[in-house]
């Protein structure tokens, strides 16, 4: 039970590479915070850094208050969950629960008590005498779990433990973590690189982008108030449709969509329109409407995602090497998606008008990519 | 040469259930054409040393060898565990091969996890010097060893033996390797549950490379086993004499006794033997174990 905070935290490896740079993170006590950010970002590294596992450049990380920079892991007291588990292959369950008691001397009762407890919770009791490779893949997840959670660690530590399972088992083990740490109320931190889990799971989200922190808060306040481009559209599934737009007299111009927007500066700008701000016109004349050709439909019972062009030209949230997923995106026509009711019988090839939805339209610096707000 | 002998000897237990799945046209695979005579011809030296070793004096020293002996002379053994301090080359044979394991095994074990995983200042510059010192031919480095096992005052003695075969270049490259391929995060997930790095190297690191321990305790107990030139070097009295110098006292100036000669070679090889069948298991489990460890 325990805050974890970095400090003007700087970690660079040899070769020049800034891995994490200079990253100043409140994580209060029991609270699930989510590290989120495309690969080689920084994410892990950050995570390691807590676990002691790297040392910091420069910068203090402290546990409880504690500087644990220099710190060995052993003298931390978290306790880590890793991408492959990384259970003691020549121990049984049993053993790769007790270990980490073991290590730091625990009665042997009080081990007992405690594997019981804790394998009782997660539904390992039946595969306490196996070995690692006679479980399944779900069940590597619990016992991993199951090893961090049995030392009631200060700090629990998981990185991207869910994405080596199925999907069906991933949604389980979602549900499953949130209910843990409900339970147990422990200080955790979460590295992922899914939306879902960064959006579900945590208390707070921090999104990363090469090694620099870009924003801090919870998952509604990240995705309704991004700070800047890279967040808007990394943040969200499908991404948000981002497109170049001249200000001119309190209105933004974007191919043919014209939409008002008063607080933003005259000149160049970005707009982004989530694609579930935007709808089917109602009538010729709707404003905030611009003409749609549908190149793709993808159903989802409910709701369908509907890829196709406009015009206009799109924007980068200079982040990610995506190339648009369609082919004949020209120069005059951006590729954007919309996700619209499911119930509409809408035909690839047609063309459509959509509306964006009032108050739903962000604005970035053509620039610096910050939010014009 | 004997691997291959006893792997090939599990080979007849497999084809009597391959044909009930899939019929062959032979019982046997092509290569066996080619891997039978070379087998014969590995399994040669073997046969004639046993048969001379029941063979009389005179029929030993026949030439074209006699190969179907008149009557087994099992009196050979007898006399040849009697003309000679046979007792103290087995003790001596096993004290100077069990000890260099031993060494082996702790140290080789030690130096190559430092090498696998410890960054330090030259750690590889260090590492290729070490490889470098495996193309130097032991004869160039027998004059400075034997003086300096001479100044620890260990001239024919068993410890002599010893003491510069602790520990091998050969081990610690075979084992750096193979920790090198062990998954790190096994050895960082133990360090944050509160190992340290003595602990994570005992608890966890040993025990997952049983079978590469295995192996280097096979080949260093071959080879201590099979040493000669060194104790030649170093050892003046029988009591002190491993087996293979022990052994070379059949063989006189004018006249070699055959028969005691392999006798007492036959003797000397059954030790070896039964480590082998003992260790195969794991010495060709080690060599088909390669990233199959999560």
């Amino acid at each position: 039970m325990a805050d974890v905070s970095f400090q003007d935290v700087t970690k660079e490896f040899p070769g020049a590479t800034v891995a994490v740079d200079r990253l100043t993170l409140d994580v209060p006590d029991g609270e699930f915070m989510i590290l989120v950010g495309p690969s080689g970002c920084g994410k892990t590294t950050a995570l390691r850094l807590v676990a002691g596992l790297e040392t910091a450049t420069s910068g203090a990380i402290t546990i409880a208050g504690k500087n644990v920079t220099h710190l060995s892991p052993r003298d931390r007291d978290i306790a880590m969950v890793f991408q492959n588990y990384a259970l003691y292959p020549h121990m049984t369950v049993y053993k790769n629960l007790a270990f980490g008691l073991r290590q730091r001397r625990t009665g042997r009762a009080e081990i007992e008590r405690r594997v019981t407890e804790v394998s009782a919770m997660l539904g390992l009791d039946e595969l306490l005498a196996r070995r690692p490779a006679q479980l399944s893949g779900g069940q590597r997840q619990r016992v991993a779990m199951g090893r961090a959670l049995v030392r009631e660690p200060k700090a629990f530590l998981l990185d991207e433990p869910l994405s080596n399972l199925d999907a069906k088992l991933r949604v389980q083990m979602r549900a499953e973590l949130k209910r843990l740490h409900q339970q147990m109320d422990i200080t955790t931190i979460y590295v992922t690189h899914d939306q879902v889990e960064a959006m579900t799971l945590g208390d707070r989200l921090a999104v990363m982008r090469a090694g620099k922190l870009q924003q801090v808060g919870t998952p509604q306040d990240v995705y309704e108030r991004p700070t800047n481009v890279f967040v808007a559209h990394f943040i969200g599934s499908p991404p948000m449709n981002l497109l170049k737009a001249t200000v001119a007299a309190g209105r933004a111009q974007a191919g043919d969509l014209s939409i008002e927007l008063p607080h933003v500066p005259e000149g160049p700008c970005i707009i982004g329109i989530r694609p579930d701000s935007l709808s089917l016109a109602q009538g010729e004349d709707a404003p905030a409407a611009l003409d749609f050709d549908i190149e793709v439909i993808e159903p989802l019972g409910g709701e369908l995602l509907a890829h196709g062009f406009v015009n206009g030209h799109l924007a980068s949230p200079d982040t990610s090497d995506e190339m648009p997923l369609l082919a004949g995106a020209s120069e005059s026509r951006a590729e954007i998606t919309a996700k619209l009711d499911g119930r509409l019988r809408l035909k690839a090839g047609a063309r459509v008008r959509l509306a964006v939805r009032p108050g739903e339209v962000y604005a970035f610096d053509a620039a610096t990519g910050d939010a014009l707000r | 040469m004997e691997s291959g002998a006893l792997i090939r000897a599990d080979r007849p237990l497999d084809l009597e259930a391959v044909p009930e799945r899939r019929p062959r046209r032979w019982p046997f695979s092509p290569w066996h054409f080619f891997l039978i005579p070379l087998a014969l011809m590995m399994l040669m030296p073997l046969v004639w040393s046993v048969v001379t070793s029941l063979e009389t004096s005179s029929e030993a020293q026949r030439f074209p060898p006699v190969l179907i002996p008149s009557a087994l002379h099992f009196s050979n053994y007898v006399d040849a565990w009697n003309s000679l301090p046979f007792a103290h080359f087995f003790l001596n044979s096993f004290l100077y091969s069990l000890a260099t394991v031993a060494g082996n095994l702790l140290f080789c074990s030690l130096a190559a996890y430092a090498f696998a995983r410890l960054r330090f200042i030259g750690s590889n510059l260090l590492f290729v010097l070490l490889l470098v010192t495996l193309m130097v031919p032991f004869q160039v480095v027998l004059i400075p060893t034997f003086l300096i096992v001479r100044n620890l005052g260990l001239i024919d003695s068993v410890g002599g033996l010893i003491v510069p075969n602790l520990c091998g270049v050969f081990g610690i490259f075979l084992l750096r390797q193979f920790f090198q391929s062990l998954p790190v995060e096994l050895e960082e997930a133990a360090r944050i549950d509160g190992a340290s790095r003595l602990g994570v190297f005992f608890k966890i690191v040993l025990p997952l490379s049983a079978p590469v321990l295995a192996t280097l305790a096979i080949i260093q107990f071959m080879w201590s086993w099979n040493d000669f030139l060194w104790p030649l070097i170093i050892i003046t009295t029988p009591e002190h004499s491993p087996l293979q110098l022990g052994l070379s006292m059949f063989q006189g100036t004018h006249v070699t006794q055959w028969n005691l000669l392999m006798a007492g070679t036959v003797m000397s090889q059954i030790p070896m033997l039964a480590v082998f069948l003992l260790a195969q298991r794991w010495f060709i489990q080690s060599i088909a174990y390669t990233g199959i460890k999560q």
